[in-house]
């Protein structure tokens, strides 16, 4: 089933236009992959499906994307659409209070205050992240004596913490240990079962060991799109095969 | 040998020679060298010696002057020209210190989140505002204790008053307050903006639940510096709070302030010995309301740590 619909999508950072006529629709319960070089526009696609480049001034984006049909960009309140499309950053940034606090902002801000409530939701979102052993006995302290690998899955958690439909991943494990990446996409391979994943990465073995599908993109470009096994198989664009096969990029 | 090195035992490390030790006859032949770089040292380590000397001086003399002053009369609870009770003083400084931090710390916090959180980058009329909060940070106090005058006591008809008095120190304090918060608010990371934007928190939200709690230790010490301005005021206070001996029982009645108690007694002439007294009681109230900030500065970071 189709859960993201882009079409014709541009994007311009003032003059400088940074994504060229996008289209691309991505499955329900599927991991999506974008890879290509820095720069090629695969973070700013992303960030435009929950409406992160709201915040950037002098971002301007045309055509239209759709959330299970329904215009992102039209009538839909932004918060709702943050809430159902949750992202995890490149760099893990955990909140400055405790882990549980950490968890709980999320069900706190979409109005859930019953402490029973609040403390199953903190373990389920801690559980399905794969950290609730780890953390389990440290729930009160900072979440930012935590290492760089538990940052990352303690923010997983927190995205997880409101139910989102579609998880967004930017990067997520490039600043990570292979211990803590082979983690994190294990977990990855477990949540698709409930949550669409769209994710961008630099490493194309992880875009090759997990995703089912996988989009290229070169120079703000949506090169091609297709099966991962296809893509990584049988290119049918030379720039694709070039880039695969680490001859640029 | 190379064993025996590897050996953890505490016995062994008083013994180990550590490689990355710098001598100090390495660090002579250095500065040898580099003949500038020993002139900065002694430039820097001179300047930290001095200014350190300074206030130690201004310390141990107020101290020494003062503490053999400190008789019960000088706190007696009600103030006669025999005793000089400095009491009331504390008191109205206290009070006077919450009013105006009342009257300043919403308005200048209000301000600060409105540049840094809402306004345009680069927009003209926040470039504005700062140049005037600079300037305005930069005016002697007198011309805010005139303006004072003019507008709270006479034109509002608030007279001498603690009214008066708190709302022409909260003008006084506000740019401080103001630059501090935003400067604050600033070296808050955008990352904990995106994440909590990215789990669909309003900016509201962001604001009052990551922002403000992170900013806390920047925005306290602000208001830190603002309370030291306050308690050490006297030239926009005696034409506006005024120097009546009492208890400022109701906000448009007169007090002094401990600062212009102070004033007063040295201005007379008759006081001295108690004025040095009065002086070290100022110097502990600024050391409590100083060790009362942090305390409730860590207590804030603790909360949210």
């Amino acid at each position: 089933m189709e859960k993201f619909a882009i079409d014709n999508m541009n994007l311009y950072y003032g003059k400088f236009h940074a994504l060229k006529n996008v289209n691309l629709h991505m499955e329900q319960n599927k991991i999506t992959a974008f890879i290509g070089p820095s720069g090629c526009g695969k973070s700013t696609l992303l960030k435009s499906l929950n409406r992160m480049n709201d915040l950037v001034e002098g971002c301007k984006i045309t055509g239209e994307i759709k959330l299970d049909g329904e215009d992102i960009y039209g009538n839909m309140d932004v918060n709702i659409l943050r809430k159902r499309v949750g992202m995890v950053f490149q760099k893990a940034n955990p909140f400055p209070m405790s882990v549980y606090d950490n968890i709980a902002f999320g069900p706190r801000t979409h109005g859930i205050k019953n402490k029973k409530e609040l403390d199953r939701i903190v373990e389920e979102s801690l559980r399905d992240a794969a950290i609730w052993d780890e953390l389990k006995d440290r729930l009160k302290k900072s979440a930012l004596g935590l290492s760089g690998g538990q940052q990352q899955r303690l923010c997983i958690a927190r995205a997880l913490a409101i139910k989102p439909e579609v998880l967004l991943m930017d990067e997520a494990t490039s600043a990570l240990d292979p211990i803590s990446t082979g983690k994190i996409e294990e977990l990855c391979l477990k949540l698709k079962d409930n949550y669409t994943i769209i994710m961008v990465t630099h490493n194309m073995q992880q875009a090759l060991r997990i995703s089912d599908n996988t989009a290229f993109f070169l120079l703000g470009e949506m090169v091609e799109y297709n099966s991962t096994d296809a893509i990584f198989s049988a290119p049918q664009d030379k720039r694709t095969e070039e880039y695969i096969t680490g001859r640029f990029g | 040998m190379a064993d025996k090195s590897i050996k953890t035992d505490m016995n062994d490390v008083k013994e180990i020679r550590a490689i990355n030790r710098v001598s100090f006859k390495q660090r002579m032949i250095s500065y040898k060298r580099k003949p500038l770089s020993l002139l900065m040292l002694i430039i820097v380590a001179a300047s930290a010696a001095i200014s350190a000397a300074a206030l130690i001086f201004i310390m141990v003399y107020v101290l020494i002057r003062g503490i053999p002053n400190l008789t019960p009369d000088l706190f007696a609870l009600n103030y006669n020209s025999d005793n000089v009770s400095c009491m009331p003083s504390i008191i109205n400084t206290v009070v006077l210190t919450l009013f105006t931090l009342i009257i300043a710390v919403p308005f200048g916090v209000g301000a600060a989140i409105y540049l840094a959180e809402y306004a345009k980058k680069g927009n003209r009329l926040v470039k504005i505002i700062r140049t005037m909060a600079e300037t305005l940070a930069g005016i002697p106090s007198i011309v805010y204790g005139l303006f004072g005058m003019l507008f709270f006591v006479y034109a509002l008809n608030w007279g001498y008053s603690l009214l008066a008095g708190a709302f022409t120190l909260a003008i006084m304090v506000l740019p401080t307050i103001m630059r501090t918060t935003e400067e604050a608010l600033i070296t808050v990371p955008d990352s904990y903006r995106e994440g909590s934007y990215g789990l669909g928190a309003g900016k509201l939200r962001t604001i009052i639940r990551i922002i403000l709690p992170s900013a806390m230790p920047g925005i306290l010490a602000g208001v830190i510096l603002a309370v030291g301005r306050i308690v050490g005021e006297t030239a926009a206070l005696i034409y506006t709070y005024g120097s009546a001996t009492g208890y400022a029982a109701n906000p448009l009645s007169s007090g002094r302030s401990l600062a212009v108690h102070m004033y007063v007694l040295t201005n007379e002439g008759l006081h001295t010995n108690q004025a040095w007294g009065t002086a070290v009681v100022l110097l502990v109230l600024v050391f409590g309301i100083n060790t009362l900030s942090a305390f409730i500065a860590k207590k804030l970071g603790n909360k949210k740590g």
